[in-house]
């Protein structure tokens, strides 16, 4: 009956999918953070992490530099973008209608991938990680070395955040910060310190997303496309948690692997780069603030 | 210390001074040429018709609003343009007329965020937690466990705030200014919304905390009687002017302050 079903075919497309998931939920992270801390939405999540990647490329590459050397740096240089940026850019929007920083994130996205290629230049680079290139086989699944080390950087990292939010005293200001920011004045909080605190934490979350996807993607400009699979992560995981980057990045990632194994075949290709937007639809309709977002109840 | 001009007060030692501070919005004067004293340790309550000016009047002192003309003074030293969070730092906590608590926090995250400006460790030893930082959450959390106990909260520490009844809710950011260990505690309305119960436990509180801290309080208030009760001096704004200064007698029977409340029963 189910002839066209088969299970170990499946089998490895839902892990595939979920390693790709993960590493999907990484970048969604650096959107979550943003957007919890400042209720900015950020735009340009795929350049910064295409930023990222041209870093380490150029570390690795043209600078000889050990991996870890070019990890750290590329770590460096990308908090060190996330601050500045807040401080030349998104500072003097403070108290600004919310729909300025949107504008200008979209405009500094547009910079970065002008920019980028004229500074780095234009061919695709490689990163290669200090790792095996063959896959692992494991009974009938076949794991990339490069996915899996994604994925659990996106796991620790993952868990590094809910930690932080839920019980150290910084990641509780924050969150305090995104929910009333004149409050939290009141309260003695630096509210400007903690904005520049969650672009930082984005261009951490950006430095590794940019290594760990440059080197499975190649890096050049079309790496910034990464950052359009962020929006039906979070779309439906909610835009301000954490658990719904996951479970987001999960469900997309499953989704677009299954869609491609399955519906490929009848249709001659292509749904994996639709099949999440389809699914984004869904979700604004059903359920407009995610899965696990924040519902706002108006009082009127 | 010297007196601001036009401030009238007891025989206290100043604690805030608020010395002809104005400020207009587009054109419509909130407040005009205002003076009042805070002394160490009193009750101060600012009373008036709706749209007097008092919040506007409380903003200003907690930096929310940069006065046009004016300025403000804490122990003698000139606030004026400082950031609210600077304000905080300095010791002046606040609540606000509407009910501004974290909602999506419990009531032990909400008390634990206003001890916020006296922790000192920064972002690397939160990080790495042990050793100093742990010392200091374990004094923070002591030192809002004394506020618990002191506001009856004990049952109510894991409890979301959102959830709380609306009274409770009211204690609790009382609760969470106390825990900045303010010097000026700014009230604006605790008891707005309340019933006669919870007024009198919250009158009670406030009158505690002035009495055992020596915290200087600066109480916005529409129930007169609880006004009277608890206030050593009262200051009545009208329509953005101080139109009598006083204790709570003297200004009962100013006919400035008669006028403006029958007024303004008659317009309503």
């Amino acid at each position: 009956m189910f002839d066209w079903f088969e299970w170990e075919f499946t089998l490895s497309l839902l892990t595939n999918g979920v390693l790709i998931g993960l590493m999907y939920a990484l970048i969604a992270l650096g959107f979550v953070l943003v957007y919890k801390a400042t209720d900015a939405i950020n735009f340009a999540q795929g350049e910064f992490v295409m930023l990222a990647a041209f870093f380490g490329a150029v570390m690795l590459l043209s600078a000889g530099a050990p991996f870890w050397v070019a990890v750290l740096v590329t770590l460096a240089g990308m908090i060190a973008f996330g601050f500045g940026l807040e401080r030349v850019v998104l500072r003097p929007l403070i108290g600004r209608p919310i729909v300025s920083v949107i504008m200008a994130t979209i405009g500094l996205a547009a910079v970065l991938r002008g920019v980028a290629p004229l500074v780095f230049g234009a061919e695709t680079r490689s990163i290669v990680m200090p790792v095996e290139d063959a896959p692992i086989i494991w009974g009938p699944l076949f794991i990339s070395p490069i996915q899996l080390i994604g994925a659990g950087v996106a796991v620790m990292f993952l868990a590094a955040f809910t930690w932080f939010f839920l019980k150290s005293r910084m990641g509780i200001a924050m969150r305090a910060v995104a929910d009333n920011q004149q409050v939290a004045m009141a309260m003695g909080i630096n509210v400007e310190r903690y904005f520049a605190l969650a672009w930082a934490m984005a261009g951490v979350v950006s430095a590794l997303g940019g290594i760990v996807w440059g080197s499975l993607l190649g890096v050049d400009v079309h790496l910034a496309l990464i950052g359009l699979k962020v929006f039906p992560v979070v779309i439906l995981g909610g835009l301000d948690s954490i658990v719904g980057a996951i479970v987001g990045g999960l469900i997309i990632g499953i989704v677009e692997n299954i869609a491609a194994g399955y519906l490929d075949p009848v249709v001659g290709g292509g749904t994996k780069d639709f099949a999440p937007y389809v699914l984004m639809i869904i979700a604004l309709m059903v359920r407009p603030y995610g899965i696990f977002g924040k519902r706002q109840i108006e009082r009127v | 210390m010297t007196r601001p001009s036009g401030a009238v007060a007891g025989e206290g030692v100043v604690q805030l001074a608020v010395e002809n501070v104005g400020k207009s919005f587009g054109g419509v004067r909130a407040v005009e040429d205002v003076s009042c004293v805070a002394e160490k340790g009193k009750v101060l309550s600012i009373i008036g018709p709706n749209g007097a000016g008092k919040t506007s009047l409380l903003n200003m002192i907690s930096g929310f609003y940069k006065p046009d003309h004016g300025r403000i003074t804490l122990d003698g030293r000139d606030i004026t343009s400082y950031a609210p969070n600077r304000v905080a730092a300095l010791g002046i906590a606040r609540t606000f007329q509407n009910i501004a608590l974290f909602r999506g926090m419990t009531v032990l995250d909400n008390l634990m965020l206003g001890r916020h400006v006296r922790m000192r460790y920064g972002v690397l030893s939160a990080f790495l937690y042990w050793g100093r930082a742990q010392r200091e959450e374990v004094e923070h959390r002591e030192r809002v466990e004394d506020i618990i106990e002191f506001l009856k909260l004990q049952d109510l520490r894991k409890q979301p705030t959102g959830a709380l009844a609306y009274g409770l809710q009211k204690r609790v950011e009382l609760g969470r200014a106390l825990a900045l260990d303010p010097q000026v505690l700014l009230l604006d309305e605790p008891m707005g919304g309340m019933n006669q119960e919870e007024k009198e436990d919250m009158a009670r509180y406030i009158l505690d905390v002035s009495e055992e801290r020596g915290t200087t309080i600066i109480l916005i208030e529409h129930d007169m009687g609880v006004v009277m009760d608890i206030s050593d001096r009262v200051v009545v704004l009208d329509r953005g002017r101080r139109i009598a200064e006083g204790t709570p007698d003297e200004v009962q029977r100013d006919p400035e302050v008669i006028k403006a409340y029958l007024g303004a029963q008659k317009a309503a």
